[in-house]
């Protein structure tokens, strides 16, 4: 099925209000989609120092909020992640702070709280199997977490080798590998060679590997694991690959390299990229739009992208976060930006 | 004794008499009337700078060219040249601008502040920082700093 030969628009399904400030993130709950016969459930979090939780109801089809997590932070939440069994949420807060919060049904608590960096924290990240959380800040540094039994959580390593704020971290979709990105212009990979959780950083993605001139913000795997997107201040995303196959099945760490480079189709800071289950790679931009991008499947050396489509006035300020949702096949899309709305959006064909 | 002030004796240039702003002629209240270079000017030309009793307007930091504009792209560039190269509140100056601009324009508008190129000894991170707007938000955050800013931004006593 080419995508591009499909006429596909972005259609607003509905507009999440509520926040009183900007949203700065969004994240959907792992093990909640029409598909799992369970309501989708979407968090998101905001400059208003809160987390709402939103909640599709199955009758009316609409969205509403389900509940607030208040009165816990005291700045800013700058994102949040849902860990993989779906009960967790980890919440990365300008206070210095990391919350986890439990769903006990009707409600939300707080049941641990991380502290350790030095000044704000920008991202928190869960690896696949929910044995480890990541953490960044401007304090340069990239925390690993150990979750332990009984709500425990122990600070695994501390990794220093960024030279400025370290804006986003992501684990590898599939094995224990740890990605961060940081206003230094890079990207690190940080490994354990022999698993026993002694991290260190085992590539440096920069311009020397025709790696971003600017802050990169954000970083985004394919399904299977072989492909990233990164995002930057610098207006373009670029792509980046390694043999998945040797990384999984050797002992030593497999380099990625990039493969293509995405630019003169943004005209300002791209501040968020996600790579959907199908190929379809999203971006949130500070020219108030979301554009979504495919494999050209035309090219003869190496890999190519086209615009598949572009939603101008996507929101009425900067797009700061575009998450797809994980059920399968239902392009969903949630957006989260600077006017204080969080958007629903479904990738269809026109009429 | 030292003072401590970075730029001691700045130069304050003699007060340009303000333009009287033309009738428009357009009546119709409910046309947004586009904004002009002059209105953007108006808004930052009497920021207070943070050492001295005077203006970014008095000490040449902005002027009404240092304001790029384009309106039907909601668009504004302001250029603002520090009193000296080593200045140390240059990004307080920046942040300021940036500031009263988020406080008086409509909210479609994109802002980028930077520093006149050549003008002070670090400007490609003074311009960094002054852009990357989760550092401001995080900087807007700090009471201190919104004290100092706020202090900068109050109108003065003529």
């Amino acid at each position: 099925m080419d995508l591009m030969e499909k006429n596909l628009e972005l259609v607003e399904i509905q507009k999440l209000e509520g926040h009183t400030d900007r949203v700065w993130s969004v994240a959907w709950n792992p093990v909640s989609s029409h598909a799992d016969g369970v309501s989708p459930i979407l968090a998101s979090c905001s400059g208003d120092n809160t987390v709402r939780i939103w909640e599709q109801s199955s009758l009316s089809r609409s969205w509403t909020c389900k509940t607030v997590l208040e009165e816990t932070h005291t700045r800013t939440v700058r994102s949040c992640a849902w860990s993989p069994s779906g009960e967790l949420l980890a919440t990365a807060s300008f206070d210095g702070t990391t919350g986890i919060w439990k769903n006990y049904g009707s409600d939300f608590e707080c049941i641990a709280t991380l502290e350790g960096h030095e000044n704000e924290v920008k991202s928190v990240s869960w690896n696949a199997s929910g044995s480890y959380l990541a953490t960044c800040s401007r304090d340069k540094s990239v925390w690993i977490w150990e979750v332990l039994e009984g709500n425990e959580y122990e600070c695994a390593a501390v990794l220093s080798e960024h030279t400025q704020d370290v804006k986003m971290v992501q684990w590898h979709p599939t094995m224990d590998v740890l990605f961060s990105c940081s206003y230094d212009d890079t990207i690190k990979v940080w490994w354990s060679q022999d698993c026993d959780g002694e991290f260190e950083c085992v590539q440096t993605l920069g311009e020397s590997n025709n790696g971003h001139s600017s802050t990169v913000w954000a970083i985004s795997f394919n399904a299977t694991g072989d492909k990233m997107v990164t995002c930057s201040d610098d207006r373009t995303l670029k792509i980046w690959g390694t043999d998945i196959a040797r990384m999984q099945s050797g002992e030593e760490y497999v380099p990625w390299s990039h493969l293509c480079t995405l630019s003169g189709y943004h005209d300002r800071t791209i501040y968020s990229a996600h790579w959907s289950r199908d190929d379809i790679i999203a971006s949130g931009a500070g020219d108030d739009a979301i554009r979504l991008f495919v494999d050209s499947h035309d090219s003869v050396d190496g890999l190519s992208y086209n615009l598949l489509l572009k939603k101008n006035k996507a929101h009425d300020n900067d797009v700061n976060c575009v998450q797809w949702s994980r059920g399968e096949g239902d392009r969903l899309l949630a957006s989260a930006s600077d006017d204080g709305m969080v958007k629903i959006w479904q990738v269809a064909t026109k009429p | 004794m030292v003072s401590g002030l970075i730029n001691e004796n700045p130069i304050i240039y003699p007060k340009k008499e303000r333009r009287l702003r033309t009738d428009s002629s357009n009546t119709d209240e409910f046309t947004p009337e586009p904004i002009d270079q002059l209105e953007i000017f108006d808004h930052i030309r009497d920021i207070k700078d943070p050492e001295h009793p005077n203006t970014l307007e008095d000490l040449r930091v902005v002027t009404e060219d240092s304001v790029e504009l384009d309106d039907d792209n909601s668009y504004v560039r302001v250029t603002f040249t520090p009193t000296v190269e080593h200045c140390s509140m240059a990004t307080i100056i920046g942040l300021c601008v940036r500031v009263k601009l988020l406080r008086s324009l409509p909210a479609r508008y994109k802002i980028d502040i930077r520093v006149a190129p050549g003008t002070h000894a670090t400007e490609d991170a003074v311009n960094k920082q002054l852009n990357d707007k989760e550092r401001v938000a995080a900087a807007l955050e700090n009471p201190n700093l919104v004290e100092m800013v706020d202090e900068c931004l109050l109108p003065s006593d003529e």
